[in-house]
């Protein structure tokens, strides 16, 4: 009834519109489409550039070093010396998100939970505002941040006690703790990507029916027990999305973790220890990128880790996409935050 | 079928263990309230922080001039920085929104088939690439084919960063509007793009626009694709072919350097980024979330919502 | 004219003499400003099939989800009143609701299996929940209930099978087992054969009949052959009032109110 209202309106509106202007020829309809396919299909030229530039711009360091520029440890930039590997980076990124990951996970599904099932309505859209605002802060002020206050009271308040508990017989706590370490670059990455899992997790938990949690209700179920029977189940495979999306983003993040993970180089950025320097890809990029940007088989190395962040990233974002997509129709949320 | 006496007997195998049922409730809320908690505190701390601290910096002078000599006693200005990120914008913008609008355009109007669903999906993907590599792909294709930083190579990173974002909002948006306003235009026989620009997109106005200055936002704080494509200047632009400055750069090269009033500026420039980039994000939630309810009033008095 | 309604017994019945299974006092109930239930007293007989009907909007099923306590988990929602359950007070401050929503099964107008769980889970997981553990009673429970539910027969070689894998009606007669593997002792039912087809409509009200001699069934339906059909009482609402409540018989044949005659005849609705 309102559509046939609104469609009144509009038509009268465009009567006058007929009658203000020509109808225009059929050949600029044809053209404006063209030009609309055109804009849509200049992304997937995008994408197919960067795999043509990241390939072409790396090939020196494929040639020179093969397979061992996955498996190798050694990074030596000094001219006829140089080898480049990218192993260390390869696994500081994956420990590095892996890390942010435990930390984030649990705190965005409680945030996402409490959102969904417990905030009063009131509250909901403030809190999830607030939680919505943390993505919107540029990385390099959680850097700033970090480097300049947050990594003060992680040295202080968790690094130096751990380390005086269990001493440098634990592997994992080995080291002295200075606070520009993989934990403190861990633990900033968690906060950036909290927001992302969270408000997709509770768009999810909010896309599942009503009449599932009053079935558990009837039965008798608390709360939680609801949550456990009729939400958690029914939106499982968008919850591993949202965690999936959050460790392409995770993976990707640049300028905080560079800021503050303490930008060991070789096989000492291997990760064994929390309190140790680290490396990811991301980093070393733009560690490196100023004295390598005369080009050369540094520049090139730095590209094919670039290749390398560029597929990992790819296949991790495919993946959450594919799984969201089945549950949230337009996950409008994952491009806000 | 179940007796009497059987149910009697099922009866029995219930535990009733409705008190501890209540106590792991309550905790499982407790743990969850502090879930939220725990992530506002960051928030705040950061807030505080970069106000407290960056408002000891902001000076005319600050705001305006070129940076000092790197230790000197005249720290100089983030004048550079500033006016480098306002023509990056501009610049980015001036790519990225005509092309994600028009692609968005495509995927609303024209993109219900198996291509529409490729862009859409490829978009997606591209909407979550890390920005680094955006970076170093413009260094490759551009710096190094050109053979210097510039203004171009930045803007042209950053136009690819907010192109997908403007894309998915722009089709978002433009799905919103009944189908019966597109019906009414091509009922009284009015060209498809005509339909489009004048019913369509105005009736999809506030979306769009939210959707671009959310973009704007997202490249106004960008740093990593910076890094490859504009090198960092501290004199004012004189040259789309030459290296500029912008906030974000600035905030990390003051960050490494060993010098209290580096630090204080980095907080300054931090506060000057953080005020554009979170005015705008509020901004655009505030408006959006009191255009929701005008419209949801108006449905109303039509007798529509409840 | 509520009040007249719930005082007065019929006429014939002894309804003072029979005991009273639940017994709900002066609901009042409303949700997003709305009020749906003004002030409605109403006593239901153990053993017997009560039948709410009115024009949707009447606020039956709000009545209804009043009385285990599921209205309150609407968004905005108020209530004032009583409800007693053999004498003791739902509402009362000491008792969680959901010590007393198991004594009072529910199903609800759309089927809603749990659609990740095997139609074996979906009728077990409310005896899981109250701490039942024992194998053997949960096999006997989930089969007897299957039975009553008289879906057994169709489904005893596929228990393993999701409970969406089943027919609309099916999935009804799957959460009515479900509703009665936690052994409750009153049965509400929201329009429960509103989505089926006649078939399936027709298993749900003759297993209506045999549950009734166990418990004590409350039924909300718009259908008003099948309140005839099921029902030992009938409570007539309109406009979030009880209007007229006594025996089916008399209120199809012999509505002593004026709009109940109107809407029993068919005039609206």
């Amino acid at each position: 009834m309102v559509d046939s209202l609104i469609s009144n309106i509009i038509s009268s509106k465009c009567v006058m519109l007929t009658i203000k202007m020509k109808k225009g020829s059929p050949h600029v309809d044809k053209i404006f489409k063209i030009i609309a396919l055109a804009a849509a299909t200049y992304v997937l030229v995008i994408i197919a550039m960067i795999v043509i530039n990241l390939v072409t711009g790396s090939a020196p360091v494929w040639q020179k070093e093969g397979i061992s520029f996955l498996t190798g440890s050694d990074w030596n930039s000094v001219e006829d010396r140089e080898s480049y590997g990218a192993f260390p980076y390869i696994m500081g990124t994956l420990v590095n998100a892996g890390i942010a990951m435990l930390i984030a996970v649990p705190l965005s599904f409680g945030i996402g939970m409490f959102l969904s099932e417990l905030s009063p309505k009131l509250l909901r859209t403030p809190l999830a505002m607030v939680i919505e605002l943390l993505a919107a802060i540029p990385s390099v002020v959680y850097g700033l941040w970090g480097l300049l206050v947050f990594r003060a009271y992680i040295q202080d308040w968790i690094e130096t006690p751990l380390h005086n508990l269990f001493g440098d017989q634990s592997i994992i706590f080995a080291g002295t703790p200075f606070g520009l370490d993989i934990l403190t670059a861990s633990i900033i990455l968690a906060i950036m990507i909290i927001p992302t899992i969270a408000s997709i997790s509770k768009e999810i938990m909010l896309a599942v029916p009503n009449s599932q949690r009053e079935a558990a209700y009837m039965l008798g179920a608390t709360k939680w027990e609801a949550f456990r029977l009729a939400v958690l189940p029914y939106s499982k495979s968008g919850l591993i999305g949202a965690t999936i999306l959050g460790l392409g983003r995770a993976v990707g993040e640049t300028m905080a973790v560079t800021m503050l993970i303490g930008n060991a180089t070789g096989a000492a950025a291997i990760p064994t220890s929390l309190f140790q320097p680290g490396q990811t890809l991301a980093t070393i990029m733009a560690n490196e990128f100023a004295e390598a940007s005369q080009g050369g088989l540094h520049l090139a190395a730095l590209v094919g880790i670039g290749l390398i962040l560029f597929i990992m990233a790819f296949v991790i974002n495919v993946v959450a996409h594919l799984l969201v997509a089945k549950v949230v129709k337009s996950h409008e949320g994952a491009v806000l935050a | 079928m179940i007796t009497p006496e059987q149910r009697a007997e099922f009866r029995k195998h219930f535990r009733y263990n409705v008190g501890r049922r209540l106590v792991l409730d309550k905790i499982v809320k407790g743990v969850v309230f502090s879930c939220v908690i725990v992530a506002i505190v960051p928030l705040v701390a950061i807030l505080v922080n970069v106000f407290s601290n960056g408002a000891a910096a902001l000076t005319w002078n600050f705001l305006t001039e070129i940076p000092g000599a790197v230790g000197s006693d005249d720290p100089g200005g983030i004048g550079p920085a500033i006016q480098g990120t306002m023509v990056l914008i501009g610049m980015s913008s001036l790519i990225g929104v005509p092309v994600g609008v028009m692609g968005g355009i495509f995927l609303s109007e024209y993109g219900n088939n198996r291509y529409g669903r490729t862009v859409r999906f490829f978009n997606d993907v591209l909407a979550e690439f890390p920005t680094i590599v955006i970076g170093v792909f413009a260094f490759v294709l551009i710096v190094l084919t050109v053979g210097n930083f510039s203004v171009w190579a930045g803007s042209f990173a950053l136009s690819i960063v907010m192109l997908p974002i403007i894309m998915r909002t722009t089709e978002e948006s433009l799905k919103l509007v009944p189908v019966t306003y597109r019906e009414a235009g091509h009922a009284l026989g009015i060209r498809r793009y005509r339909v489009i620009f004048t019913i369509v997109l105005s009736s999809a106005k506030n979306g769009l626009v939210t959707g671009i200055l959310l973009a704007v936002a997202r490249i106004a704080g960008e740093t990593a694709p910076l890094v490859f494509t504009i090198l960092g200047s501290s004199q004012f632009i004189s040259d789309l072919n030459g290296p500029i400055d912008a906030l974000p750069l600035r905030i990390w090269r003051l960050s490494s350097l060993p010098y209290d009033s580096a630090v204080t500026q980095g907080w300054g420039a931090a506060f000057i980024l953080i005020i554009m980039v979170l005015s705008i994000n509020i901004g655009v939630r505030y408006i959006f979330l009191r255009n929701k309810e005008k419209t949801f009033l108006k449905f109303k008095k039509m007798g529509v919502a409840s | 004219m509520m009040e007249t309604a719930t005082k007065t017994p019929v006429k014939g019945v002894s309804i003072d003499d029979v005991k009273y299974k639940l017994i709900a006092e002066n609901i009042s109930a409303s949700y997003d400003g709305i009020v749906a239930v003004k002030n409605v007293s109403m006593k239901f007989q153990d053993r017997a099939v009560t039948a709410l009907i009115g024009p949707s909007g009447c606020g039956k099923t709000t009545f209804l989800r009043c009385l285990n306590r599921m209205h309150e988990l609407t968004k905005n929602a108020t209530l004032t009143g009583k409800v007693l359950l053999d004498g003791e007070d739902l509402y009362s401050t000491k008792v969680d609701p959901i010590i007393n929503r198991r004594k009072i099964g529910m199903v609800f107008q759309k089927p809603n299996p749990f659609p990740t769980m095997s139609i074996y889970d979906n009728v077990a997981c409310g005896l899981k929940l109250n701490g039942v553990k024992d194998r053997k009673i949960l096999d006997e429970v989930v089969e007897g209930c299957l039975k009553m539910a008289s879906l057994w027969n169709e489904v005893k070689n596929d228990l393993k099978k999701p409970g969406m894998s089943l027919s609309g009606g099916q999935q009804q007669r799957l959460c009515i087992a479900r509703a009665l593997a936690i052994q409750p002792e009153v049965l509400l039912m929201d329009e429960p054969a509103s989505a089926l087809d006649p078939i399936a409509t027709q298993k749900i009200e003759e297993m209506i009949q045999e549950l009734k001699k166990e418990y004590t069934i409350i039924i909300v339906t718009h259908n008003m052959q099948q309140a005839t059909r099921v029902s030992d009482y009938t409570g007539f609402m309109y406009l979030g009032d009880l209007v007229e409540f006594g025996e089916t018989k008399q209120i199809f044949e012999n509505p002593r109110n004026e709009i109940t005659a109107k809407y029993v005849q068919g005039q609206f609705g």
